[in-house]
């Protein structure tokens, strides 16, 4: 009896442990959500038009304009594009690289991309910069979308054509890129990223035929259109 | 970068409507030269508007060329846009400092605005009229329209206040591209003109999916029958067929009635079914018609190339393009007996600087944008059409005209029956009165659409008291309920008298002054004694 009564509370014990050591590790990692917050498999079962509330971290902002700001986000297990949430100024330049906030806001979807809208957001505890996740192997399969928004890089893909909005410097630069044998739509967003001068320079520069790595955001327009924000060329 | 500007916009607009407060100060007024200078060199700055579109900036770029060659004492200067709305944000931060472009492409609405502030666009009845100069005139060294080859309708949308502000450049309107292949598919026949019931009834009849989810018209997943660009338009439009209010020459506010409600109320109805939906909410018309999965896309002629499974324009991928037959049609009509539409486009205005020869230069390049040369190849790179009778008239445009889907190019049939339905309807269109803040109020008429739509979608109630609360809710986000009717010329009114402290300030002022002067002529006094 007394050794049953040992096997018992030893599995209690460790069940109890591996509970605790669960959650430590999703206490410690920032995944774990609050109380009304949905994880990112609800958001993406969600219905487009019916009200979310996600937590989530900043990873980069594409612009502000009239109290309202547009960010690319991302947690631990999927990304969040929150286009023109209520923001003023001031709370736009606290909303830095790795933020945590919470976000209430409605699921809607734009020739493919989803996003949240009409979005308020209060900032929470926590910080977490997403690293790239490679995503070549994912290009003209349908599972690519499964990983919308994220921060991904795509290796060894070869230039095919550059062109400017508007057919001239000082919008965005629209860049074809191409890997066996298929071409896939890239998008240095200027408001993403315009003012890196840098930046603009080399991607107007590059030519037909370099082959480069990039890293982006997963963004959707019509099909796959990564904003890019990092380009290697080898 | 865009943060900032908006903040300097607003901060900057305020102060142009500022400087128009109190607003009796003496205008500088232009006085015509006798002649033009040309052994001055002149410089002058030219901000244009373009589609995306690498023709319209090398007729641009042409059209200053061939203008300098004429003239070898100007060089005109280029900043060229992709967005009316970034042009005005640059006029008004540029106001303030007093440096605008010389001549801009613009609408109305906008000027406006820009008539706040003082010395701002310039009035060109005078420049107009001028003998040498002027449209016609005997002085110019090119073929440039006279002020009866201008359509006069066009002419007319120029007036703000009681002069012209402005010369049209290019008109347009707005049509419904159907896929005509699927109403007859769904047992319909398209009738001579569009009505709003018809529309209604064939994209809710669309509607009808499969057991599997996919819908019966297109086997697609997606189907948004009915998508309207500018929802703006949409209610506007609206509005005028039905001959109900929405604003007036005086500057009244008048769109928030029953008439309105009627309207949001039908809108939402086909929203909840998803019959019908926005760009705002939904994305291009012209991608889902592509891709079959619209049937009346409501865009502008301007857009004709996007439009149709031969498009030579196309945002989505081409295995993604559905072949079908693309009709052009007026927008749907609520009496198709007298169809009335919108009509759009840019305009050209000046600015005021002091040099007055600097000013003639852009006079004459403004009038030199209406040459056939400029005008005709212009109006064919979208669904556009001249604004003069002269560039209609030409042997070289009717051919043109005549060769509609002989190519797939310049030639696009769905763009030149598109640029035919607004030559055709050119008296049924019409514009919407001009005044500050009329551009905010055609802004609100946009926000009634979009609300509603997105309401139901959302499974909210579109019933009397919602109505109630958006007109509140958007009158209050438009600031429209912060005005009274102001008249067309900005608010360049008298506000009464100045308030208390300004009064005891400047009397202040003068009692100094009065005891100064007073302790000055003493002293003389005290000193001859």
């Amino acid at each position: 009896m007394k050794r049953v009564l040992a096997v018992i509370l030893t599995m209690g014990l460790a069940l109890s442990l591996a509970a605790c050591g669960k959650s430590t590790d999703a206490a410690a990692d920032g995944s774990a959500k609050s109380e009304g917050v949905m994880t990112y498999a609800e958001y993406a079962a969600a219905a487009v038009d019916t009200e979310v509330v996600v937590e989530t971290y900043v990873q980069a902002k594409q612009s502000w304009w009239d109290n309202k700001g547009t960010f690319y986000t991302q947690d631990q297990d999927g990304a969040y594009f929150i286009y023109e949430m209520a923001c003023s100024e001031e709370e736009y330049n606290k909303l830095t690289p790795g933020t945590k906030i919470k976000v209430t806001g409605v699921k809607s979807e734009w020739s493919g991309e989803s996003e949240i809208v009409e979005a308020s957001f209060e900032i929470e505890e926590g910080n977490f910069v997403a690293t790239p996740v490679d995503v070549t192997d994912l290009l003209g399969k349908d599972e690519l979308i499964d990983r919308q928004n994220q921060y991904v890089s795509f290796k060894d893909m070869t230039v095919e054509a550059v062109a400017f909005k508007n057919d001239e410097p000082g919008d965005d630069i629209y860049l074809t890129l191409s890997k066996d044998g298929n071409s896939y739509d890239f998008c240095l967003e200027y408001y993403l990223n315009g003012s890196d001068q840098a930046f603009y320079d080399q991607v107007s520069a590059l030519e037909a035929g370099q082959v480069v790595d990039v890293e982006g955001f997963l963004y959707w327009y019509e099909g796959v259109n990564t904003h890019i924000t990092k380009v290697t060329v080898k | 970068m865009k943060k900032t500007k908006i903040a300097a916009v607003s901060l900057l607009l305020a102060m142009v409507c500022l400087t128009g407060c109190h607003g009796k100060q003496a205008e500088e007024t232009f006085v015509l030269p006798e002649t033009f200078d040309e052994s001055k060199a002149v410089e002058i700055t030219f901000w244009a508007k373009n589609d995306t579109n690498k023709t319209q900036r090398e007729i641009y770029y042409n059209a200053i060329e061939d203008f300098e060659a004429l003239y070898p004492n100007v060089t005109v200067n280029m900043r060229l846009y992709n967005d009316y709305g970034k042009i005005y944000n640059d006029v008004i931060t540029n106001i303030s400092t007093n440096t605008t472009p010389n001549v801009c492409i613009t609408y109305p609405d906008h000027i406006a605005t820009y008539l706040t502030g003082r010395n701002t666009v310039l009035g060109l009845d005078e420049l107009m009229a001028d003998p040498q100069y002027g449209l016609g005139g005997s002085a110019l060294k090119f073929d440039g329209p006279t002020a009866e080859e201008i359509v006069p309708r066009y002419l007319e949308e120029c007036v703000i206040g009681e002069g012209h502000y402005a010369l049209p450049y290019m008109r347009s309107s707005e049509a419904c591209y159907v896929n005509k292949t699927y109403v007859e598919a769904l047992g319909y026949t398209l009738p001579e003109t569009l009505t709003w019931d018809f529309v209604w009834e064939v994209s809710e009849k669309a509607m009808e999916q499969n057991a599997d989810g996919t819908y019966k018209v297109n086997g697609q997943q997606v189907l948004i029958p009915f998508i309207y660009k500018s929802t703006d338009n949409m209610l506007i439009q609206s509005l005028k067929q039905l001959g109900a209010d929405y604003s007036d020459e005086e500057g009244n506010i008048l769109l928030f009635h029953d008439t309105t409600a009627d309207l949001l109320k039908t809108v939402a109805q086909h929203g909840k079914t998803g019959a019908f939906s926005t760009f705002k909410i939904s994305g291009y018309p012209a991608n889902f018609l592509n891709a079959g999965q619209c049937i009346f896309a409501i865009d502008s002629t301007a857009g004709a190339t996007w439009m149709g499974s031969d498009a030579p324009l196309v945002d989505i991928a081409e295995d993604k393009i559905v072949p079908f037959e693309t009709e052009v049609m007026t927008i749907p009509q609520y009496d198709p007996d007298n169809p009335r539409m919108i009509s759009q486009g840019p305009s050209v205005c000046i600015f005021y600087k002091s040099d007055p020869q600097q000013v003639l230069a852009s006079w004459l390049f403004t009038q030199f944008l209406l040459t056939n040369d400029v005008q005709i190849p212009y109006s064919e790179t979208e669904g556009y059409v001249p604004v003069t009778l002269k560039a209609r008239n030409a042997e070289e445009y009717q051919e043109y005209l005549s060769l509609g889907g002989s190519d797939k190019d310049l030639h696009y049939d769905v763009k030149i029956r598109a640029t035919k339905l607004v030559m055709d309807h050119t008296e049924d269109t019409f514009v919407t009165p001009v005044f500050n803040g009329s551009a905010s109020l055609r802004d609100a008429s946009g926000q009634l659409i979009e609300n509603v739509t997105k309401a139901v979608r959302r499974k909210k109630t579109v019933d009397d008291g919602y109505i109630r609360a958006l007109y509140e809710e958007v009158q209050s986000q438009y600031h429209l309920d912060q005005r009274s009717g102001s008249g067309v010329m900005g608010d360049k009114k008298d506000l009464g008298p100045l308030p208390g402290e300004s009064v005891a300030l400047l009397v202040l002022l003068l009692g100094t002054w009065i005891i100064l002067g007073s302790l000055a002529v003493y002293g003389r006094i005290r000193k001859r004694e």
